[in-house]
Formats: structure tokens, sequence, C-alpha cells
């Protein structure tokens, strides 16, 4: 069995590959990259998987209060890169490989000070929606999170595709909160 | 909805699940969580169970063994750590930990401090090569 310190995860990819021929390796990151390309070289994939998403927020900090405290994410890497400078991603539980990058929107190299402004006012009037994340149980989740603070545009209700509730982050943007029924 | 929990369960159940969230660290016993979510031991358990799918008392072992993984992920030492998310004993508190994350605390805790060092020494290692590039960050 794997030193995966994800283990207990029914989604883990370490834990779904025990026939790995690396299943030696105790480094976490290094086995997550071997298992990667395990997987590619299995599939023939030229792209196999997502490794990075980013969310474009106000403030990283007021971003990571609400990713971390409140969604209850995972802190993947925090590494500061310079005066006002912070690369910052976060994991859902169940999904410890996939990262998603909560990107400030500052003057830089990225944003010009007019697009920066722009998109700012966009975010903040909740033009983006970034995705879909699902839970177990909809309901519970949708109470704890607007126990928490959480404002909510849909409250849970039942679609075609399953039940779904509509969410905004600290900064604007909205996402999809589904269960599967 | 109608195989399920009534919405006043559910809040009732969210409000013991916050509980243990922000009581880790103290004594608590299945009879305080129970009085907090106003129900009867038994049917609170399963009412519990059906929705977070553990036992009040697992999710209060994954609470405390998550958290400890917060700490040792930060570099704080395996006792300390251990004491912080209100384990009495570090004998179970290690036991626990490897049977979850089939790992030991000190051999996480020292996978951690090698990622943190190399974060701080080498942070581009943990960037996308387009990101550095487009925050011209070298």
């Amino acid at each position: 069995m794997l030193h995966c310190p994800n283990a207990p995860l029914p989604h883990c990819p370490i834990t779904l590959m025990p026939q790995c021929p690396n299943a030696q390796l105790r480094n976490f990151e290094e086995v997550q990259r071997l298992h990667s390309i395990f997987l590619c070289k299995k599939t023939e994939a030229m792209i196999s998987r997502l490794s990075h998403i980013s969310v474009y927020v106000l403030d990283q900090e007021s971003a990571y209060n609400f990713y971390v405290n409140k969604l209850g994410f995972k802190v993947h890497t925090d590494a500061a890169m310079g005066p006002g400078m912070r690369w910052l991603t976060v994991t859902t539980p169940e999904q410890p490989d996939l990262e998603i990058t909560l990107m400030p929107i500052t003057e830089g190299m990225m944003f010009t000070k007019e697009s920066a402004a722009a998109m700012r006012d966009l975010v903040k009037k909740g033009t983006f929606g970034f995705g879909v994340f699902e839970c177990k149980d909809i309901h519970a989740t949708y109470e704890e999170l607007k126990a928490k603070g959480v404002e909510f545009s849909k409250e849970p209700k039942k679609e075609f595709y399953g039940i779904e509730a509509l969410f905004k982050d600290d900064s604007g943007n909205w996402f999809s909160l589904g269960q599967k029924e | 909805m109608s195989n399920q929990p009534h919405i006043y369960h559910y809040r009732r159940v969210v409000r013991a699940k916050m509980f243990i969230d922000s009581n880790f660290p103290e004594k608590i016993n299945l009879d305080n969580i129970a009085d907090e979510a106003s129900f009867s031991k038994f049917h609170f358990i399963r009412l519990f169970r059906s929705i977070y799918g553990k036992t009040p008392h697992q999710y209060l072992i994954f609470v405390r063994i998550e958290k400890a993984k917060e700490l040792l992920h930060r570099g704080e030492p395996v006792a300390d750590s251990c004491f912080a998310v209100g384990f009495e004993s570090l004998t179970s508190f290690s036991a626990l930990f490897r049977k979850v994350t089939g790992i030991s605390p000190s051999a996480y805790l020292k996978e951690q401090i090698k990622r943190n060092i190399a974060i701080a020494k080498v942070p581009l290692r943990f960037i996308p090569g387009c990101f550095a590039e487009a925050k011209s960050w070298k």
C-alpha cells in the first residue's frame, strides 16, 4: 500500500493505482507526478488532466479566509514571491491534485492599470461563474455555509440534472453547488 | 427530501457538526454534542451518520486528525500538534494518525518541513512557468 496522505479519500489517484510500478516511492508529490506519467502512457492521451485553475479575487487574504475557513478547502501552496506578491493555491478536500489559484487582480504584467480596474469591476458585479462544486449532502452544506455568512443567490432546488444551489465568493465570483442524485 | 431528514433536523445536526468544528480541542463527549442538537443520543447519531457518513465520534477524530495535519503542515512539532487538537495521549494520536493517513505524524512532519523549505528556497518549482513568466517572477 502506498504512503499517501490522502489514503482514506475515495478519489485519491494514488490509492486508485496500487499496481503502479513506482509504489515503493514515499515522496507524495513525486508519486503524484509519476502517476500522471503512468496514466498518460496508459491512456495515450495528449492532455490527461487539469492541474491548476485560476479564480480572480479582489483580495487574497480575504479570499484565503473565505475558501479555507468558510468553504473548508485545504491550502496547497502559499509562497511569498516578494513584496506584496503571493502565490496561493487551495484544493477541495477530496481533490488534492487540482489546485485552485486565488489570483489577485493587480496592475502588473498580467493586467494594465485600465484592464485591472475593468476586471475588478466585472468581478464585483458577479460577471464570472467559475465552476461547479459537488457535495454529498447539499442541504447540510447549504445550511452550514449560510450559517457562516456565505451569500446564496439560489437555494437548493431539484433540477433535471440533480439538486443545485448558487453562491458567491467574497469577491463576487459565483459557483454552482451541486449534489448528484 | 422525502426519504431524508427534515430541514429542521438538518439545521440541528449541522449546528452540532459546527459545534465539533469549533470545539474539537476541548473534551467533548457524545452527550454534549447530542445536547447541542437537542436530540436523543441514538436518534442524533443515526441522523448525523446519514448526513456526514460518520458517527459524531468518528467525525470528531477526523476533525482532530485533519487539524493536526494542518499544524504539522505548518511545521509544528508532533507533541504540540497532538495536544493542541485535543488528544491526551501521544501514543493513541500517533496510532490514529497512521491509521487515517497511512503515515506516522513524525514522517508526515518531516515531509512537510522538507516541502516548506523547498517552497521558501525555490518557490518557482511549485508554480507553473506560464504564471511565473506572466508575473515576471524569476
